[in-house]
């Protein structure tokens, strides 16, 4: 479903990612560990489409085509979708109007009908329950005063709505306690399908206790240094990242 | 993929629409202006000689007045020896039409393709229109309807002749004569406008609207606007405004008064769409407007709602007198400023009576080279006691060479008075748009999302009709601008 092929990207000159390989077929999860400053964040904005990087070797091909061809909204509608590190505030807009637009969007390209207002609603609160979100809050503007972990389950209410084919779950988990941390992998767990699949980039073990991954990546200085399979997470988390970077240098 | 800067560059590329000319015949004045041109408007009106008079005082007024420079905005000095003070569709020989019927089809077709149909069958149903095409007023509509409550709707030079001891009564006491540069040229030589009467304890059927049309070439625009609101009636009144594109710049200078007796209330929107002139700050209208009401009476409220979307130079600050005890002014407002048009407007609520109360919501978007000044003076005299006012002014910046600026004066003289202010300055950012873009709405639906967003708490104020139409009228506005 997506291949990196020797993903070589920097910002203004200086180099972030250092030529990633990475292939993830479809019913498969994957999560990418790696220490602050490794590239995680970069490599998952620079799938969405975010503007900035300069990418200097590569290819990222999904579902046959190239990612890197297409606008960050045409990504969207080809079921590509990223839940953010930082959920962004945009004031006065309100919630329940954007994520309407946006599931119109979607549903405009795939030649369905609009829902309107009274359908979406439903459509809606069917999914809300799953995240356990208060419905208040899709009263008020997009994560604007929202908490940390509001503004999380509202990514994978997002998520739900918009029910993509590869969701990249850029560390969904910062900022959540444990309940929290529950639901919004309930959440993810139950979109999980044999026809889809999803990237995890976490810095943390716990959050692969309740979204079980298929393969762990580990990433250093922007290079995928080491894979295997879960038990690679726990071996992290006890073991922290020096030892890898140590293995690498020898 | 289009990045922050392609949106803010392609914003300059949007287009018009109402910028056509109609061609019709016009009995036009040569530009110039003398008393004789005076002596001419007043006479072609069929005005008594008080009003003359009134004319030709202000006129001699103007004559020691210098046009003021303290507004944040540049222009070439305006030559008013070579604007043309009358324009008026229909030959010089020709009685005016006395019915709508009579109006030259050019005319209605023109309010046709502006979206404001005057003919009896495709007329805007609940709205009232009065017409103003450059010097005059092409027609009004549904005034049977409003006869029938005691409603006077009719363009100014009508109630002139029919209501002659309303206007005199209350002509100038809001805005006097000798007010300001642009309100006393106005006095001098102003033309035609909508003037209203609700008289006591009704509230009227009708939302009333007047459309100002600007046609002629090297014209001025000159319309003066009074309405009337008798003990405990209500009126929703909306203007709206276009004109043809066009290189050189033309000057309106309009004077609204508005006068609330005691429990009336009075609701004012403005959708002001004036050519804004090119990108290179080529043509286009300059507004200088002078809009002002009082509460005259206990318990009154004036309510300014403007969308100010038009015009290369908007220069107005609508405001209220609160001289009634217990009496409300509102002013909310959205002035986008695009292109190389500059904007200073705001508000004045003069505080005088007990227990007043106003609120000032004000939404500056400022976008291409655009300059955008908020300038609002709260005042509080001393035997206003427990006046109340909150200010709310919040800029929108697009891009990176346009300008938000913000000019607050407060004066007051009553120590009891609360008075708040609270602004803010944000940015579109490009963190916004690709948040938009990555689930799937598209830069251009992103920046009208949070262009409505930001105004959202002006619009809902405009009756529901026009809040539509300003919230359509923003998108076009911002068309384009993204690739």
């Amino acid at each position: 479903m997506l291949e990196i092929k020797n993903l070589q990207a920097g910002v203004e000159g200086k180099m972030i990612l250092n030529g990633i390989d990475l292939s993830i077929n479809a019913g498969e999860v994957h999560a990418i560990m790696g220490p602050n400053g490794s590239g995680k964040s970069t490599l998952a904005q620079l799938l969405a489409g975010r503007e900035g990087y300069e990418i200097s070797a590569g290819s990222v091909s999904y579902k046959g085509q190239d990612l890197l061809d297409l606008g960050p909204e045409e990504r969207v509608r080809e079921g590509f979708f990223l839940a953010f590190q930082y959920p962004v505030e945009i004031p006065g807009v309100n919630t329940t109007y954007f994520l309407r637009a946006a599931v119109n969007a979607l549903r405009e390209h795939r030649g369905e009908p609009e829902l309107n207002a009274v359908d979406f609603l439903k459509l809606m609160r069917e999914k809300i329950q799953l995240l356990e979100l208060d419905e208040s809050l899709l009263k008020r503007s997009v994560n604007e005063g929202f908490s940390g972990g509001e503004k999380k389950r509202a990514e994978i209410l997002q998520m739900a709505l918009l029910d993509p084919t590869f969701a990249v779950l850029d560390e969904t988990d910062s900022g959540l306690d444990i309940d929290a941390l529950k639901v919004v992998a309930g959440g993810v767990n139950h979109l999980k399908r044999a026809d889809n699949a999803q990237l995890v980039i976490t810095h943390y073990q716990r959050l692969l206790d309740y979204i079980v991954p298929d393969y762990v990546h580990v990433l250093v200085d922007g290079r995928i240094v080491k894979s295997g399979p879960k038990e690679l997470a726990l071996e992290l988390e006890e073991r922290g990242y020096d030892w890898i970077i140590e293995e690498q240098a020898a | 993929m289009s990045s922050e800067s392609e949106v803010i560059d392609q914003f300059v590329e949007q287009e018009y629409k109402w910028g056509f000319y109609t061609d019709v015949e016009t009995d036009t004045l040569p530009p110039g202006l003398n008393e004789d041109v005076i002596r001419h408007i007043s006479a072609k009106k069929e005005e008594p000689e008080w009003l003359l008079d009134w004319r030709l005082k202000a006129f001699r007024h103007w004559q020691t007045m210098e046009e003021p420079r303290w507004p944040h905005v540049n222009y070439e000095p305006v030559d008013y020896q070579a604007i043309s003070y009358y324009s008026a569709p229909g030959a010089k020989d020709k009685d005016r039409p006395k019915s709508l019927d009579e109006v030259d089809p050019k005319l209605l077709e023109t309010y046709d393709k502006l979206g404001v149909p005057l003919h009896e069958r495709e007329r805007l149903a609940g709205v009232a229109v009065d017409a103003v095409f450059d010097s005059v007023s092409v027609g009004t509509t549904h005034q049977e309807e409003l006869a029938k409550h005691g409603v006077i709707f009719c363009s100014f030079s009508e109630a002139v002749r029919e209501h002659p001891e309303l206007i005199q009564k209350y002509l100038g006491t809001v805005v006097p004569y000798t007010d300001n540069f642009f309100a006393t040229l106005n006095s001098a030589v102003f033309s035609d406008g909508s003037f209203v009467y609700i008289p006591k304890g009704v509230r009227c059927p009708l939302e009333l609207s007047t459309y100002f049309r600007i046609n002629a070439a090297e014209t001025g625009q000159f319309e003066r606007t009074l309405i009337v609101a008798d003990e405990g009636s209500h009126v929703s009144y909306l203007e709206g405004c276009t004109a043809p594109m066009r290189d050189e710049n033309q000057l309106h200078a309009a004077v609204v008064e508005l006068v609330a007796l005691g429990d009336a209330e009075i609701k004012y929107s403005t959708v002001q769409n004036w050519y804004p002139g090119d990108e290179d700050g080529h043509g286009g209208i300059y507004n200088f407007v002078t809009k002002r009401g009082i509460c005259k009476g206990d318990r009154s409220k004036i309510c300014w709602t403007q969308v100010e979307t038009g015009s290369a130079i908007t220069w107005k600050y609508p405001s209220v007198i609160l001289r009634g005890d217990d009496s409300v002014g509102e002013f909310y407002s959205v002035a986008l400023a695009n292109l190389a048009q500059q904007a200073d407007t705001g508000t004045k609520m003069i505080h005088l009576g007990k227990n007043t109360r106003s609120t000032i919501i004000s939404k500056g978007i400022s976008a291409g080279k655009g300059q955008n000044s908020y300038r609002g003076l709260v005042q509080v005299g001393k035997n206003a006691t427990k006046a109340r006012n909150f200010t709310q002014c919040d800029s929108l910046l697009i891009g990176s060479r346009c300008g938000a600026h913000t000019f607050p004066y407060i004066e007051v003289k009553n120590p009891s008075a609360k008075v708040e202010h609270e602004a803010t300055t944000s940015k579109i950012g490009e963190d916004q748009i690709f948040y938009c873009n990555a689930r799937g709405i598209e830069t251009q639906d992103a920046v009208n999302m949070i262009v409505n967003g930001f105004c959202k708490e002006v619009f809902r104020e405009l009756p529901m009709e026009f809040a539509m139409e300003a919230q359509a009228l923003m998108d076009v506005s911002l068309e384009g601008s993204v690739g």
